[in-house]
């Protein structure tokens, strides 16, 4: 599914910043064009670019608009690190790198006739968003979708415009859930685990696709397993220190596989017995 | 409410339908159906916890008052699950206040009367621990998962 693999894909286009928009108090959206227009430039849902701040460094970000339009790219960005605070100081007009799309996607394709179940956490709803918009656009496709969202508080919730949009859709079930609130918050408190209490799942036909931190997926697997969701039909995104993007320079190695190559996303049982060793 | 009707609404909820015939009888021998509506109070922190509740409809919020900061809430109960176990670890009192954030339909055991019958047959009391223990250990997962913070800055 690598689009750009090879020595082009070393070099970053210039991309120009059309819109900043502050999700949360340390997260933001980048809206970017490529210097071509953004026409020759496509993606699949859970693909991500290399992101250069210049004479700063590089950072991997996942793609968190739709698939289907190819202008104002957008990237969803936690500031956390050096890169991404230069990222937040941007302005709109602004030019920055872009190299990619890189690595594969979620199985989307293979999602088809069945329902879909996405649990996700903090930042990790940002690689999902082009699945549930896929899904949206070809929505007689698919069958019931179900999203589990946690986040650390209320303030700290991605997209909230659209996950009020997408929890009054038909056969669309939303369920968000913070760690932590104060008494304005109506709805639930606890982990993202918890939320499977109130849903019902054909596991039989629903392909599962988590992304969040590491022990977030480590709960939700247990969950769903537990639940009689086969492993097979279970699909993670891991997330590994990116750098080349293309599988050569090994930073994001995670046993015999590169998370940026072969990843970012995996079938869980091409994944789960490196999972729980340590140092890898 | 006949008990006949009662044993099968509440084979419908999840913590006890797997309970044997005799010891859902037992159970019933101390249950009301209560109502509670939004902003109200089930209990508070400190008092005696005389009562467990399984929801039936509704959800409850768990707070810890924490003075300058107010009130935090911790955790949220909903349908289907179980609110309070306090009734059967001594000293048998409330660790949090329980707020009412969407109207509440639920059973409530009378505590007193459960224990005295899991001391009367330890079977009844056997089942009841490996319940609540389970109740429990969600209840620690979760906290210990709370507090690693996985979604911090």
């Amino acid at each position: 599914m690598n689009s750009n693999v090879g020595i082009d894909s070393m070099i970053p286009v210039h991309a120009h910043i059309r819109k900043i928009v502050w999700e949360t108090e340390d997260t933001f959206t980048l809206l970017l064009e490529p210097d071509n227009g953004g026409s020759g430039f496509h993606f699949f849902p859970g693909q991500f670019n290399m992101l250069y701040a210049f004479g700063v460094g590089e950072s991997a970000i996942s793609i968190s608009s739709d698939p289907s339009k190819n202008d104002n790219i957008a990237h969803t960005i936690h500031r956390v690190g050096t890169v991404t605070s230069v990222f937040s100081q941007l302005e709109k007009g602004d030019v920055i790198g872009l190299r990619g799309p890189f690595g594969n996607g979620w199985p989307v394709e293979k999602a088809k006739g069945k329902d879909v179940c996405i649990v996700t956490g903090g930042i990790g709803l940002a690689p999902l968003r082009p699945v549930l918009y896929s899904i949206f656009n070809n929505r007689r496709e698919y069958g019931k979708i179900f999203l589990l969202y946690g986040a650390r508080s209320p303030l700290d919730l991605l997209y909230r415009v659209e996950l009020e949009k997408w929890g009054k859709m038909k056969d669309v079930t939303v369920q968000v859930i913070v760690d932590r609130c104060d008494t304005s918050w109506k709805g639930h408190i606890g982990v993202v685990t918890k939320l499977f209490s109130y849903i019902k799942l054909n596991t039989a036909n629903t392909i599962a696709m988590i992304c969040g931190p590491e022990i977030m997926m480590k709960f939700t697997i247990q969950e769903l397993s537990q639940r009689g969701v086969p492993l097979e039909q279970i699909y993670i995104s891991m997330e590994r220190n990116m750098k080349c993007g293309i599988g050569l320079c090994g930073h994001c190695q995670c046993g015999p596989k590169f998370v940026c190559k072969d990843g970012p996303v995996f079938a869980l049982p091409q994944i789960s017995h490196f999972l729980e060793k340590k140092e890898i | 409410m006949e008990k006949r009707d009662l044993s099968e609404i509440l084979r419908h909820h999840p913590f006890v339908n797997d309970l044997s015939e005799h010891h859902l009888h037992i159970l019933i021998s101390c249950v009301s159906n209560v109502r509670f509506t939004e902003g109200g109070y089930i209990f508070h922190e400190g008092e005696d916890a005389t009562k467990f509740y399984l929801i039936r409809e509704g959800k409850v919020a768990l707070e810890i008052q924490s003075g300058e900061k107010g009130a935090i809430r911790v955790q949220t109960i909903g349908e289907g699950e179980v609110l309070g176990w306090s009734w059967i670890v001594s000293p048998y009192k409330w660790h949090y206040d329980a707020c009412v954030i969407d109207d509440v339909r639920a059973f409530a055991f009378d505590g007193k009367c459960l224990r005295t019958k899991c001391e009367a047959d330890h079977d009844f009391g056997y089942e009841m621990i490996k319940r609540f223990s389970q109740v429990l250990e969600q209840n620690l997962k979760a906290a210990r998962y709370q507090v690693m913070d996985v979604y911090g800055r």
